[in-house]
């Protein structure tokens, strides 16, 4: 019962939000080309399904690819800034620093860098994605809790057992809260690569329908768009469930 | 006559261990305070095979000692040895217990056992084979799969037993290892590190703020002064082993426990 009401209200939010659009649609008398009706957005996703699923892969694809780039180039840098003391006093403040630079600016300079290609969108998803991975590892890396050192101390292990042994492992929960936020980021990444400069991609079809006031298709749009950056974070959130027992009681 | 079938070392053999004015200061809590002197001036012989207490108040130093004595801890006046070497660092025939079981919860029990065997590069099926007999030996032999936060906190600290017993140590340094137990836990717990003593014949430092646990285990207490951590009475229980609960309730236990209550200054000489 309990379960029941767990998974039902939630989808009973959704459903009560879709009504509230459709009505106000319809008691507002709301014209089509500014808020269209939710039947009138099922029926161009069922009429454009072909196009979306196709630039909607292509958008998966950049932003996958962004935050697989993003944690193999993220994680070894975490290792290597939380075990030197240099190289931590050395990049530690300037990567806390990033984190603050709306990376979004910097967008239009990769375009011109790396052309409208995949290359571009890849390097616009990997710079939003790369620093919650480095900056959360890094912050795991570093807590790891003082008693599994010791631990470690007493049966006398090298710094390269006590890493991989202890303080690694102790890390897998930050690494993965920090992969959380990293992929959401990354759709959002690969998006804005697309809407400066691309000739395909969901967010490119966003474009063109918003341009020729297609607002139902721009709205199905939205929707795919969703589904990819939810699609992605629950794929977190599988390896996650997977590694639970691993983890028993670790807070963080 | 009983201690001697304990495997203590006949009087006047050389030591097993010894603390030779162990002293211990730390640097003041903020920038400009006094130093903290923890431990001033330590001295004790250990015999093999012997099981002493180290008795006192929280913050007495007791634990340091125990640190220092584990190599895991730097003295800073005087010295301990072993067999006869200076301790500067944790020995390989060394066990630990902590205060919390410490265990690692991405690893099975067994695997959890097994960790100082693996660190030492001897994690082989002899080991393996030992660690199981140990976790029989304590009442876990069904739980080798399991997971740390699957077991009770009676059963975890049983596993870091488990954990320090593997690598046959000849001194188990434990820091008041069943502290956070309830008081029936911490009863079975005592009787079964004695069981286990006396299979494994391996010498055992205790630290306890618990006066009965002290006594009960001990063939020897050290009572330990308020910081700075001071040995102002050294009790030789001269109790027989096997120890049972019943013993608790003698007049020589009690006796025992108005002695190293006086120590400690809860009653009155």
């Amino acid at each position: 019962m309990d379960r029941l009401v767990r998974y039902s209200l939630p989808v009973l939010g959704v459903v009560l939000l879709i009504l509230a659009w459709h009505f106000y649609v319809v008691a507002f008398n709301v014209p089509p080309a500014v808020l269209p009706k939710p039947g009138l957005v099922l029926d161009s996703m069922i009429a454009n399904w072909r196009a979306i699923v196709q630039e909607g892969r292509v958008t998966l694809l950049e932003s996958l690819y962004g935050f697989l780039l993003a944690f193999a180039l993220g994680i070894p840098l975490a290792v290597a800034i939380s075990s030197s003391r240099t190289l931590n006093l050395m990049f530690y403040p300037l990567l806390i620093a990033t984190q603050s630079v709306p990376k979004v600016a910097l967008a239009p300079l990769i375009l011109v860098w790396l052309g409208t290609g995949l290359e571009s969108k890849l390097a616009i998803a990997w710079l939003v994605a790369f620093f919650p991975i480095v900056v959360d590892t890094a912050t795991g890396l570093r807590n790891t809790p003082a008693e599994y050192l010791d631990l470690a101390t007493s049966v006398r292990a090298n710094a390269f057992q006590t890493f991989w042994k202890i303080r690694f492992p102790a890390a897998l929960p930050f690494v993965i809260s920090g992969s959380k936020v990293a992929i959401t980021l990354a759709v959002i990444g690969a998006v804005i690569g697309e809407f400066i400069g691309s000739n395909d991609g969901l967010g490119n079809l966003l474009l063109v329908a918003n341009s020729q006031i297609n607002i139902p298709l721009a709205f199905a749009c939205l929707f795919g768009l969703a589904l990819i950056g939810i699609g992605l974070y629950a794929a977190v959130v599988l390896v996650e469930i997977a590694l639970k027992p691993w983890f028993g009681e670790i807070a963080h | 006559m009983s201690l001697a079938s304990e495997g203590a070392a006949p009087a006047g053999a050389r030591p097993f261990g010894v603390f030779d004015n162990v002293g211990k200061i730390f640097p003041g809590p903020s920038r400009g305070a006094d130093p903290v002197v923890a431990l001033d001036g330590v001295s004790y012989h250990l015999k093999s095979g012997e099981l002493v207490s180290l008795l006192g108040p929280s913050g007495c130093g007791k634990t340091t000692l125990l640190r220092i004595v584990a190599g895991m801890t730097r003295a800073s006046s005087g010295r301990v040895e072993f067999r006869g070497r200076e301790v500067l660092a944790p020995q390989e025939d060394f066990g630990f217990v902590f205060q919390a079981p410490n265990l690692l919860p991405w690893r099975t029990v067994l695997g959890n056992v097994l960790f100082p065997m693996e660190i030492a590069g001897r994690n082989d099926a002899a080991a393996r084979k030992r660690a199981l007999e140990l976790l029989d030996l304590v009442g876990l032999g069904g739980f080798a799969k399991s997971r740390p936060h699957q077991l009770s906190g009676g059963m975890k600290q049983r596993v870091a037993l488990c954990r320090a017993l593997v690598p046959s140590p000849s001194l188990l340094l434990m820091d008041e290892p069943f502290g956070a137990l309830d008081e029936l836990t911490r009863m079975e717990m005592q009787d079964l590190l004695l069981n286990i003593r006396r299979v494994s014949r391996t010498t055992v430092a205790f630290v306890t703020h618990s006066i009965s646990e002290a006594i009960y285990l001990a063939d020897e207490v050290l009572v330990f002064s308020r910081r700075p951590g001071r040995v102002i009475d050294r009790i030789r229980t001269g109790l027989p082993y096997p120890r049972v609960p019943e013993l608790r309730y003698t007049p020589a236990f009690a006796a025992l426990e108005r002695r190293a209550g006086a120590g400690l200054g809860v009653v009155h000489g």
